[in-house]
């Protein structure tokens, strides 16, 4: 069918804290193929977080293999590592992780300055689609502390669309919200899986996961369950469904 | 199109913390300001100094006969003969360094005004003088050099003469004195100097052409001693070599022969000026070091912990893309920004409020042009290499590190 995007072999994350040496990761090994939506699951110190720091460059594995695209990420070097982030991934924080006192608009320009075959033109027009793609066109001069979590959550959403990455990783992008925030962020997510980009996305809300096609739950550092889930539910549709609140 | 990415970025970091900005700056500001304040004061007193020192005649130089050692007797230089009007014309024509230069010959004798007599030393001079002793008339004029050449009865009188000789107020320019029974009409009378600092009364003077006094009240053709000046306080002590040799030459001194003069320039006075000079510079270069010290360990602090404090920042950038190398760069020109204008307010600072001190305090003050170029230097350098050190560590760190730092 379609290729395989991320290739992980035999992945262990060791921590030294002090004299104790904390193994997040024990041996992991899945792949992903382009164009899936996959969960990763598991409860808070499973190594689910972590894993997903590695898949997205951010931190480096203490030993295996990590493939995107066929190409090693061990062989890179640090300014490698960086135009991969900048060009191919999309990373999505738990806290959001917005520069402060700087526009939702700059903020999501912010990876394209990084990418120098960029003009200003084109920069500015990416950072207004990807804002309207998240529905925040009319937000786009607030900055991060006159905006509610969930907007800064759709801000940061947008950050990681603007370069076209060919696969986003959320950690915990919905961790924050109240359901109904979290259920419009999720559709967001399933619009962007639909237009073909692969998303890898950690959370340990079951219900976030009904979304996915793929999940796979971690404990203690390794996998313990790897499953497709045939029944994928639409974010939109949960939406429309839930009882109405007194705003 | 990088670099201009960058400096679009460093530019707006800059502008959306103004606060922390303008902190940084003022570390810098205050550091530049304060060198730059404290070294003009400093250098201000100095000059003053200089100025106090050489306005009592730092650069005299004095030219006495020798002791007599020719006879079995020796006999005290100012019994000897052997300094001559002669040699002043010559001194007078062959050195260069000399700006002024006179004769002089002295003896005491009594001042009467009617009832009223007191007992003082007569100089004989010329006008030269009073630029050699660089003092000024409070009333009446200068005897001139035609008054001179004709050995003309006229005398300028200090302070405490007038004082005993003229207790009743009246204006003595004008009047007649006699001096050893020698009538003299007084046309002038000297600033008042104080004592000197050997204690000796510099207004219990009487000063008359140098003519007048050899013929009418000594009746000697020699010189008692020449006075000059050298046309600087540097150049005096090549011009007491220069006035050795040519009154060796003019005596016709063989080698092996002592002088028989003695030349003297203010050495006491010009050694007392350069240890105060040397103290004061010592003084200046420490103050100086302290406050650059001081503030370059503020810029240092400062810098430091803005920039540490932006590790999650660091971690972000690098996090969506930005190399190690452009996060750097980013530091740097922020820095560069922050010192140089920093730098630059602190430069214009320190000459306002040394203008300030100048007009308002009425301490002297010289911007001296190395205290600028120091104090700039060290302050952009110190902020300069203080946020680019903690920006360099934080980029070599892989971006999650850096992201979780609190």
């Amino acid at each position: 069918m379609s290729k395989e995007i991320i290739k992980i072999e035999d992945l262990t994350r060791e921590f030294i804290m002090g004299a104790e040496t904390v193994r997040a990761l024990r041996g992991i090994s899945f792949t992903i193929k382009e164009g899936e939506f996959v969960t990763i699951m598991g409860s808070s110190g499973s190594g689910k977080s972590t894993l997903l720091n590695i898949l997205g460059c951010l931190d480096q594995p203490t030993s295996g293999i990590y493939e995107i695209d066929g190409v090693k990420m061990k062989d890179l070097s640090k300014n490698q590592l960086a135009t991969i982030r900048n060009e191919k991934i999309g990373f999505i924080f738990q806290s959001y992780n917005l520069l402060a006192r700087t526009s939702a608009l700059e903020n999501v320009e912010l990876p394209l300055f990084y990418n120098s075959k960029v003009s200003s033109e084109e920069r500015r027009d990416r950072a207004i689609k990807a804002i309207e793609m998240v529905g925040l066109s009319d937000r786009k001069d607030h900055t991060p502390s006159q905006l509610s979590g969930g907007q800064q959550q759709r801000v940061a959403i947008a950050r990681s669309l603007v370069n076209s990455p060919v696969m986003i990783l959320a950690d915990e992008a919905t961790g924050n919200l109240d359901t109904k925030t979290a259920y419009e962020i999720m559709s967001i997510f399933q619009e962007l899986n639909k237009q073909g980009i692969t998303i890898v996305f950690v959370t340990h809300e079951p219900d976030i996961a009904s979304f996915s096609n793929r999940t796979i739950v971690l404990k203690d550092g390794n996998i313990i369950q790897d499953k497709i889930n045939n029944k994928v539910l639409s974010a939109a549709e949960e939406l429309a469904n839930l009882p109405k609140q007194d705003d | 199109m990088r670099l201009l990415n960058l400096l679009k970025i460093a530019f707006k970091a800059i502008v959306l913390n103004k606060m922390r900005t303008l902190l940084t700056m003022l570390g810098i500001i205050i550091g530049v300001a304060s060198v730059i304040a404290m070294l003009a004061i400093g250098e201000g007193s100095k000059e003053s100094i200089r100025e106090t020192i050489s306005s009592m005649g730092s650069n005299m130089i004095t030219i006495r006969p020798g002791a007599d050692d020719r006879g079995p007797a020796r006999g005290s230089g100012g019994n000897v003969q052997t300094l001559t009007l002669q040699d002043y014309e010559v001194i007078k024509a062959k050195s260069e360094l000399l700006s002024y230069i006179t004769p002089v010959v002295n003896g005491g004798g009594q001042v009467i005004n009617g009832s009223n007599n007191w007992p003082s030393t007569i100089y004989g001079v010329n006008p030269d003088y009073l630029n050699i002793k660089v003092v000024g008339l409070q009333s009446g004029s200068m005897f001139t050099d035609a008054e001179v050449s004709s050995a003309s009865k006229v005398v300028i009188i200090g302070q405490t003469v007038v004082d005993n000789v003229f207790p009743d107020g009246q204006d003595p320019v004008g009047q007649m004195v006699r001096f050893n029974n020698i009538p003299f009409k007084v046309i002038g009378v000297l600033e008042e100097k104080g004592e000197n600092t050997f204690g000796q009364d510099q207004d219990d003077v009487v000063i008359a052409p140098y003519t007048t006094v050899q013929k009418r009240i000594l009746a000697i053709d020699y010189l008692n001693q020449i006075m000059a000046s050298a046309i600087s306080e540097d150049d005096a002590p090549e011009a007491v070599t220069q006035v050795t040799e040519i009154l060796r030459s003019q005596h016709k001194l063989l080698d092996n022969v002592d002088d028989d003069f003695h030349v003297r320039s203010m050495e006491e006075l010009i050694s007392t000026f350069s240890s105060t000079s040397e103290m004061l510079t010592i003084l200046l270069v420490a103050v100086a070091s302290i406050s650059l010290l001081i503030g370059g360990i503020g810029i240092m602090n400062i810098m430091y912990v803005s920039v540490k404090e932006r590790t999650k920042e660091i971690g972000l950038r690098m996090a969506v893309g930005g190399k190690g190398s452009d996060i750097l760069m980013q530091f740097l020109i922020e820095a560069i920004l922050i010192s140089i204008t920093g730098g630059v307010l602190g430069v214009i600072l320190g000459l306002g409020s040394t203008v300030f001190i100048e007009k308002f305090l009425h301490w002297p003050t010289n911007v001296a042009l190395y205290s600028i170029i120091i104090s700039f230097a060290v302050c952009a350098v110190t902020g300069i290499f203080f946020g680019w050190y903690p920006a360099k560590k934080a980029s070599a760190l892989d971006p999650i590190t850096a992201l979780r730092y609190e």
